[in-house]
C-alpha cells in the first residue's frame, strides 16, 4: 500500500515538473527578450528610413505587412477554392483526394529551407522574377497552403448538411449553395486558418532569405527585394553589432505573434460556442 | 407567343447556369489540385538541379564522405547528416519526456481552470518565431555553456520549439482515450497516477508516437535558430560541447556565395534533406493508419 503511495506520488511529481519546465521556458524566453528589449523602443527605431546610422525596423514592418497580404491574397482563394472541391463537390474517400490529401500533407511537412530553395531555383531563376517582394510571397504561398486548406476543410465539414439540403430543396444549385450558405456558415473556421497563415509568414525567414532578399528599404513595387521584420532581426544578429536594436525587433515581433494568437483564439471561442 | 419567349429565356437562364456550375467545378478542382502540382514542381526542381551534382561528385563520396571544402572541390556531407541527427536526437531527449508528460497534466491532472490558462501558453510557445528562439539561445544559452555554439545548445532551443508540437499532438489523443478505460482500471483499485500511466498513456501510443514523429521533422527541418547557436563548423561531430553543422544551416550558410558545382551541391544537401523528411512523412502516416485499423 505505502509503496503503491509513493509511486504514485512520484508520477504525479514528475507530470507537475515537466509542466513548471514547460511553463519556465515559455516566461524564461519572453521575459527575457522582453526586459532586455522594452528599454531599447524608441521612436528613432520607427522612422520611415533605414540608415546605417539608425537601423530603423519600420520599413522591415511594411515589408512584412505588403508581403504577407500579397502571400495571402494568393493562398487564400487557393486553400478555400480547394477545400470546396475537396468537401463539396468530390466523392469522399475517392482517389483523387486522396492524393490531393496527401500532396497537402507531404507540402506542410517541408522544411522552410528548402522552400526557400525551390522559391530560389523557380521563382527566382526559372520565372526570372529576380529577388523579389513577389517571388518571396509566391513561396510563402505554396508554404502556408496546406493549413489554410486543412483549416478551411474543417470548417466546411463542420456546416451541417441539413443546410445544404435546405438549400437544394428550395432549388438553389450547388455553386449558389456553397456560396450563399455553407460558406458564410465556414468563415470564422477559415478565418482561424488564415490567421495561422499569417502567424507562419510573420515568423518566416529561411524562406525568405533566398527569395524577397534582404533589401533593407520599404519596397516601391512588388518587383523590389524587401526584408521583412523576421529577416530583419537575422540580419542584424548576424552582425552583431546591433543587439540592442535586436533585442528591440525581438520584442515587437512577440507583440506581433502575441496579437496574432488572440485573435486566433478569439475566433476558436466563436466557432466552439455555436457548435453547442 | 409571350409564352414561347419566357421559356426560351428560362432554358437560357438554364444554360447559362449550368456553364456557370460546370466552370465554378473546374476552377475548385483546378485549385485543388495546385498541391499536387506544388509537390511535383519541388521535387522536379530540386531533383534537377542537385542529382547531376551528386552524379558529379559520386554517390558514395557525396553521402559518406567526412570533409566538406568546397574550396578545392570536396564535398563530403556525412558531418550534416550525422549533425542533424544528433542535434535532432539531442532535441528529442530532452523534450519528448517533458513534452508528453506536459501534455498528461493537461489531459489528466489539471483544473479546468489551469488548462484555460496554459493552452494559450502552449500555443504562445508555438507562434514565436524561430529567429527569435535563435537569439535566445545564442545570447543566454551559449554564454552557459561556454560561449561558443555548440550540439547542446542546438538541442536544447531545438527541445523548446518541438515542446508545442509534441504537447498539443499528445494532449488531443490522450483526451481520446476512451474514458471507460480510466474508469475500469480505477474500479480494479488502481491510483489515479497508476491508471494515467499504464492505461491511459498506452492508449494513447499511436497518438503519442505521431507527436514524436512531428517534432522530429520540425528539430531535423529547422534552420534558422540552429545556425545561431550551433557553432556551424563543417566538421565531424566531435562531442556534446563541441560546435556541428547541419543540413539545413549548410544551405543556409553558402547558398548566398555558392557558384556552380559547390552551389549544386547545396541543392543536393537540400535534396538529402527532402527524403528525409519524406521518409519521416511516411512514418507519420503509418502511425495514421494504425490509428484507423
Amino acid at each position: 500500500m505505502n509503496r503503491q503511495k509513493i509511486s504514485a506520488l512520484f508520477l504525479r511529481l514528475s507530470v507537475y515538473v515537466a509542466t513548471v519546465v514547460t511553463v519556465g521556458a515559455l516566461l524564461f524566453v519572453v521575459g527575457y527578450i522582453l526586459v532586455k528589449g522594452i528599454p531599447h523602443l524608441s521612436w528613432k527605431l520607427f522612422e520611415w528610413r533605414y540608415t546605417t546610422e539608425n537601423l530603423s525596423l519600420l520599413p522591415a514592418l511594411l515589408n512584412t505587412i505588403l508581403l504577407t497580404m500579397l502571400a495571402l491574397l494568393i493562398a487564400v482563394p487557393l486553400g478555400v477554392f480547394a477545400a470546396i472541391y475537396l468537401v463539396e463537390y468530390a466523392r469522399r474517400g475517392s482517389r483523387l483526394v486522396r492524393i490531393i490529401r496527401m500532396n497537402a500533407e507531404t507540402l506542410a511537412g517541408i522544411p522552410s529551407i528548402v522552400y526557400g530553395l525551390f522559391g530560389m531555383l523557380f521563382f527566382v531563376t526559372a520565372l526570372k522574377l529576380g529577388f523579389s517582394m513577389l517571388s518571396g510571397a509566391l513561396t510563402i504561398a505554396i508554404m502556408i497552403l496546406p493549413v489554410i486548406l486543412r483549416t478551411s476543410e474543417e470548417a466546411l465539414m463542420s456546416v451541417p448538411d441539413s443546410y445544404r439540403e435546405g438549400s437544394f430543396g428550395l432549388g438553389a444549385g450547388r455553386l449558389r449553395t456553397v456560396f450563399r450558405v455553407v460558406l458564410p456558415d465556414a468563415v470564422p473556421g477559415i478565418l482561424a486558418g488564415v490567421i495561422l497563415g499569417v502567424g507562419r509568414t510573420v515568423g518566416e525567414t529561411a524562406a525568405l532569405l533566398y527569395t524577397a532578399g534582404t533589401s533593407s528599404d520599404t519596397v516601391s513595387g512588388i518587383m523590389d527585394s524587401a526584408r521583412t521584420l523576421s529577416v530583419h532581426m537575422y540580419a542584424l544578429s548576424q552582425e552583431g553589432l546591433y543587439i540592442d536594436q535586436t533585442y528591440a525587433t525581438a520584442v515587437v515581433l512577440l507583440a506581433i505573434v502575441v496579437g496574432i494568437n488572440a485573435i486566433s483564439a478569439m475566433l476558436a471561442r466563436r466557432v466552439s460556442k455555436r457548435r453547442i | 407567343m409571350k409564352d414561347k419567349l419566357s421559356l426560351k429565356r428560362e432554358t437560357a437562364a438554364g444554360r447559362n447556369n449550368q456553364v456557370r456550375e460546370g466552370a465554378a467545378r473546374i476552377l475548385f478542382l483546378a485549385a485543388a489540385c495546385v498541391s499536387i502540382l506544388a509537390v511535383l514542381l519541388i521535387t522536379f526542381y530540386l531533383l534537377i538541379s542537385g542529382v547531376p551534382a551528386i552524379a558529379e561528385i559520386g554517390v558514395f563520396k557525396f553521402l559518406l564522405g567526412t570533409v566538406w571544402r568546397p574550396g578545392n572541390d570536396i564535398y563530403g556531407i556525412l558531418p550534416m547528416i550525422l549533425g542533424s541527427i544528433y542535434v535532432t536526437a539531442g532535441a528529442l531527449v530532452l523534450g519528448v519526456p517533458v513534452g508528453i508528460l506536459t501534455a498528461l497534466f493537461l489531459s489528466r491532472f489539471a483544473s479546468r481552470r489551469l488548462v484555460h490558462l496554459l493552452k494559450p501558453a502552449v500555443q504562445l510557445l508555438a507562434g514565436i518565431p524561430s529567429v527569435v528562439y535563435g537569439f535566445f539561445g545564442l545570447v543566454v544559452i551559449v554564454p552557459l555553456l561556454g560561449g561558443r555554439g555548440s550540439m547542446l545548445a542546438a538541442s536544447i532551443v531545438l527541445a523548446i520549439m518541438i515542446l508545442p508540437t509534441i504537447i498539443t499532438v499528445s494532449e488531443s489523443s490522450l483526451n481520446a482515450v476512451e474514458s471507460s478505460y480510466y474508469e475500469g482500471a480505477l474500479a480494479l483499485g488502481a491510483t489515479h497516477e497508476r491508471t494515467v500511466f499504464s492505461i491511459v498513456l498506452p492508449a494513447a501510443k499511436s497518438g503519442v508516437t505521431a507527436a514524436v514523429i512531428l517534432g522530429v521533422g520540425r528539430a531535423i527541418g529547422e534552420a534558422m535558430a540552429v545556425i545561431m547557436v550551433a557553432g556551424n563548423q563543417p566538421r565531424m561531430p566531435q562531442g556534446l560541447l563541441k560546435g556541428l553543422r547541419t543540413l539545413t544551416t549548410n544551405i543556409v550558410m553558402e547558398m548566398g556565395y555558392s557558384a556552380d558545382l559547390h552551389r549544386e551541391a547545396l541543392i543536393a544537401t537540400a535534396v538529402v534533406l527532402f527524403v528525409f523528411i519524406l521518409i519521416i512523412n511516411f512514418l507519420f502516416s503509418l502511425t495514421k493508419r494504425g490509428k484507423k485499423t
